[in-house]
């Protein structure tokens, strides 16, 4: 049982869904298809106040969810991924700040994604459902954030792809926010970060289960999903972190067994990793949201990311992690300089962590603390505005 | 874990130059600061000028106390980040007590000129008699405002008062005002055997004084 402090934690959570862009108002995504009824998971921390100007956007990554803090029962194992960051007294200090956060479109933890019923034939939509983008999951993310009857949040913050969706909320929405909090992030996918999610994706398709996506009456691709996420997890840490972590120790053995067993703590963590993440994770949200994030270019149609982000207005907090080699610091340096190029108020730090790129979701006092001054200080800047 | 504190760094900030900085700087300038520590000055500069403020710094701890005064800063080295700013981004480039460990002076003036249209820098005089002395009688001089022994100090430039305005004649920078201090008091004397410190403003261009 989880020992749920109230003064820590924002304690017992329950998830909220909405339906959003009935027909005929479908939202029509960047590939010109239509997309209606969409269902989107969230939950919300803290208390919107009168003037609704209080309002925190947080959004998840790749593998993340609404269930960013709190417990949905005593009995919980973890607390939502971001539970760290958010509660009351922390860095989003729900005692301040409402805080929401919602399952993107495609994801499969309640909005409505690939493993969801298609309306039309009463089927899950499977590979039928149109290709999003992260600028698509941003645009419903509006949806809501109208639907709660919020003009203009305080700001948007999310690691990983969570960032790349405050840096579109920043470019597609400047007057929706007062401030952006872009971590461990970029502005698009090198060719390196692509190529690991075509190896990730490959996987999942070359599993006899996948059957063209068409497996929701039948076992599901699960062995290529564990390799996906297993290829994933790798990115996500550092070599100095798998160093301190596994070693070369052996698992359950004292010396190698010249076979195909498990010989090394390293495989049996990656193995117990990719098999947990299936029991969670749809194969389908995995092929549809890496492909979002490969499509993901915040420049748009610009010739040059300054250029792209020429009507941006937020305030900006940029965060990277001295090992993340997945999104490494250059990449955040370049979202910095192009939005200094356009005069805008901008802090970055890149903080010195050995833990890669899952730093962000770790235990860290210097992004704790940045989140929190940085916050605190545009919280006071809206409200004496609004004075 | 709470957040780490500070670390306590030898204070090496003028109050006495801020002072002078403060009255140098019209209000609602745009102000850039180069090695601003822990934004002490830029705070002051926007609470008594209301300047639109920003800074650069290289301590990782320094950045977490600016971004807690709610300044704007950029964690880096000075070369890289003067190279975001687009021309003409500032009315003032400040770099107060930063210029003796900066590795290529001569760039980072082309640097902040570019950036900024009035450049304020301040450093500490290796001409001072005391440092002389100390040279003369074969060592490396220590003194209040160049205060480490060789072995373990940031300061790789050693510069005197002379030097500095020979450079800005050779760079064609004009020098609009000049400011020398001895133990945090103005002097006008002798400043490169006398003054422990000084503070140049310079423009882009000369000025044409009728």
């Amino acid at each position: 049982m989880a020992d749920i402090d109230p003064n820590k934690s924002v304690g017992i959570v329950a998830e909220q869904f909405v339906a959003l862009f009935s027909p005929p108002n479908e939202l029509v995504l960047d590939n010109g298809e239509k997309l209606g009824p969409i269902t989107l998971a969230y939950e919300t921390y803290g208390r919107l106040n009168a003037k609704k100007d209080n309002a925190i956007l947080i959004l998840h990554a790749l593998s993340g969810d609404h269930h960013a803090a709190g417990f949905y029962t005593p009995d919980d194992r973890k607390p939502g991924w971001w539970d760290l960051y958010i509660g009351p007294g922390k860095a989003f200090d729900t005692d301040k700040y409402f805080i929401i956060c919602s399952n993107c479109i495609g994801g499969c933890r309640g909005s409505t994604g690939p493993a969801s019923i298609d309306p039309r034939t009463g089927k899950p939509y499977a590979l039928s459902f149109p290709f999003i983008t992260i600028h698509d999951m941003v645009k419903a993310q509006k949806g809501l954030i109208e639907h709660l009857g919020i003009k203009k949040l305080l700001a948007v913050a999310g690691g990983s792809m969570g960032g790349m969706q405050a840096l579109e909320w920043a470019v597609s929405y400047p007057d929706m926010i007062a401030a952006a909090i872009p971590v461990a992030t970029t502005a698009n996918h090198s060719a390196q970060n692509i190529a690991l999610n075509e190896v990730a994706r490959q996987s999942i398709i070359a599993d006899p289960n996948w059957k063209q996506g068409d497996y929701y009456d039948s076992e599901p691709p699960a062995r290529g999903l564990a390799v996906a996420r297993m290829v994933g997890h790798i990115s996500y840490l550092s070599d100095q972190a798998m160093h301190e972590k596994f070693g070369r120790r052996l698992q359950d053995r004292e010396v190698v067994s010249f076979d195909l067993l498990t010989d090394f703590q390293v495989e049996s963590y990656l193995h117990y990793q990719g098999n947990a993440f299936t029991q969670r994770f749809d194969a389908n949200s995995y092929l549809y949201i890496s492909k979002a994030l490969d499509y993901f270019d915040l420049k748009g149609k610009s010739d040059t990311l300054a250029q792209g982000l020429r009507h941006v207005k937020a305030r900006f907090l940029v965060l990277s992690f001295s090992s993340d080699w997945l999104y490494p610091p250059y990449q955040s340096r370049e979202i910095v300089k192009a939005l200094k190029q356009n005069g805008l108020s901008v802090s970055y730090c890149e903080i010195k962590s050995e833990y890669g790129h899952d730093s962000f979701l770790l235990d860290n006092p210097q992004q704790i603390r940045l989140i929190r001054d940085f916050l605190h200080h545009v919280s006071e800047e809206v409200q004496s505005n609004a004075a | 874990m709470p957040p780490k504190p500070i670390q306590e760094q030898p204070i090496r900030e003028h109050r006495y130059e801020f002072d002078i900085i403060c009255g140098l700087v019209e209000e609602n300038s745009r102000v850039l600061d180069l090695g601003c520590g822990e934004g002490n000055l830029l705070k002051m500069l926007h609470e008594k000028r209301h300047a639109d403020c920003a800074g650069v710094e290289v301590s990782e701890d320094k950045v977490y106390a600016c971004v807690s005064k709610g300044l704007s800063v950029h964690h880096g080295d000075i070369d890289v980040g003067l190279a975001d700013f687009p021309d003409n981004s500032f009315d003032y480039v400040i770099l107060s007590e930063t210029l003796q460990e900066v590795r290529k002076p001569a760039l980072v003036f082309q640097e902040m000129l570019r950036v900024g249209r009035k450049c304020i820098v301040s450093f500490p005089n290796f001409g001072i008699w005391s440092a002389r002395w100390q040279l003369l009688m074969g060592r490396s001089p220590v003194t209040d405002t160049l205060p480490f022994e060789w072995y373990e100090g940031p300061n790789i430039q050693f510069l005197t008062i002379n030097d500095f305005i020979r450079f800005c004649e050779h760079k064609h920078y004009a020098i609009d005002q000049a400011h020398y201090f001895r133990r945090g008091k103005s002097i006008s004397l002798f400043p490169n055997l006398l003054a422990d410190s000084a503070l140049f403003v310079l423009e882009k261009e000369s000025i044409q004084n009728s």
